[in-house]
């Protein structure tokens, strides 16, 4: 065999294998929508995050607008303080927007809900780095649960 | 009695070691020094092609049928929760996290691993390697040093392929077969594979695999006895060492990467 119809040929491997990186990059990990994007931090805290994960999904009405970063502590409350990431594309929420814990389906992930609030005149624009004041917590099934029996006992 | 048994324990451990320390010595000398991109690159593109390229129907092969019997046994399962909508992770992460890169590691060993062991045994047995060295030409530099770089650029490309179309053959069987809805299989996928922690993490696992298997490959055969029974012992050797020391280290690296 010829050296240029090897080299056709390993040339032909090779972009075989980079077009299959390519659609397990696009088509599988989807990583276009949650790449490198522009976008701006905003925090909120929550009494309890259930099992809201690092990279879960925020959303506005089922649209994904943005990832949460990470998710800490709070040194001196001790309550937990998450961080979102939300797409740059997405910079208008007034800070009268809340944000709530919810659960897709009824066993699936968790993610953050997030609701947009009115504007008028004394109303600002939330920026990089600031907090969502209205938050609601997740809701976790055992004290629903406890709750409920004891109104019942009552 | 028990000193003899001792002796032989002694004598097993100092020739594993010693195996050890010359499959060492084999690579520093293949790979460190100046590199000659003008005489190496042509060997280099010659293994790429016998290592690589005539290793990719294979590697489809296998890749198409282990993603199509992932997705109908995952559907069985899958649909007794009526869950069949997550079929696409399913098969994609097991694809990515472990099947893509061990099943192209232990097809790599079985097709081009025994073939360098065998083809370099062979050369140590006719004498062509003493043969360079009396010409001055080094036998780890030209021999060793292309087929070493072409098995391990050419891996992690066989288990990227192995992926890619073990994913399609998942689709054809659960959505053109089974029914499973396409959109939700693709999308489903989408949000659970993140490009990073499975997809990355898969390659790198393929390329810690590629010199784990092609160093022993070519070891074996650089060491083997230059008989005809010695290098049938040595093609063994190199599939069933190179395909349990596969096993063991994605244990370490899933343990690594995904265990945390």
């Amino acid at each position: 065999m010829t050296t240029r119809k090897i080299e056709i040929l390993v040339g032909a491997f090779i972009v075989v294998a980079v077009a299959a990186f390519l659609m397990l990059a696009l088509k599988v990990a989807n990583a276009g929508v949650s790449g490198s994007g522009e976008s701006y931090v905003l925090y909120a805290k929550f009494e309890n995050i259930g099992g809201l994960k690092v990279r879960s999904p925020i959303k506005v009405g089922g649209v994904v607008v943005g990832r949460v970063a990470s998710i800490d502590l709070d040194t001196v409350y001790y309550t937990p303080v998450v961080k979102m990431e939300i797409n740059e594309q997405y910079s208008n929420f007034p800070e009268t927007s809340s944000v709530a814990i919810l659960t897709s389906g009824l066993l699936g992930e968790q993610y953050l809900g997030l609701q947009p609030g009115f504007i008028d005149e004394t109303v600002q624009i939330l920026a990089d780095g600031d907090s969502i004041q209205d938050t609601r917590s997740a809701i976790v099934l055992e004290e629903l649960i406890g709750q409920f029996l004891f109104n019942r006992g009552n | 009695m028990i000193t003899d048994k001792l002796q032989t324990l002694g004598r097993s451990t100092i020739d594993n070691i010693a195996g050890f320390g010359r499959s060492g010595l084999m690579l520093f000398g293949a790979l460190v020094g100046k590199p000659d991109f003008r005489k190496g690159f042509p060997l280099l593109i010659r293994q790429l092609y016998v290592i690589g390229v005539l290793s990719l129907l294979i590697i489809v092969v296998s890749g198409l049928f282990i993603g199509m019997v992932l997705a109908l046994q995952g559907y069985t399962v899958l649909v007794k929760f009526g869950a069949e909508g997550m079929l696409g992770p399913l098969v994609a992460l097991s694809l990515l996290r472990e099947l893509g890169p061990v099943v192209t590691a232990l097809l790599f060993a079985g097709r081009a691993g025994s073939a360098l062991t065998a083809e370099i045994g062979l050369m140590k047995a006719t004498e062509q390697l003493s043969g360079m060295e009396m010409m001055a030409v080094d036998p780890l530099r030209r021999i060793i040093a292309p087929r070493f770089w072409a098995g391990v650029i050419s891996m992690p490309l066989l288990a990227l392929v192995f992926n890619a179309v073990g994913i399609l053959g998942g689709h054809l069987i659960g959505v053109d077969w089974l029914g499973v809805d396409g959109g939700s299989y693709w999308s489903t996928m989408q949000a659970n594979v993140d490009l990073y922690q499975d997809v990355l993490n898969g390659v790198i696992k393929s390329f810690v695999f590629a010199i784990i298997v092609v160093w022993i490959a070519l070891h074996k055969g650089y060491d083997a006895v230059p008989t005809s029974e010695g290098i049938s012992q040595a093609t063994t050797q190199t599939v069933v060492t190179a395909s349990l020391t596969v096993l063991g280290f994605d244990f370490i690296l899933t343990a690594l990467m995904f265990g945390g």
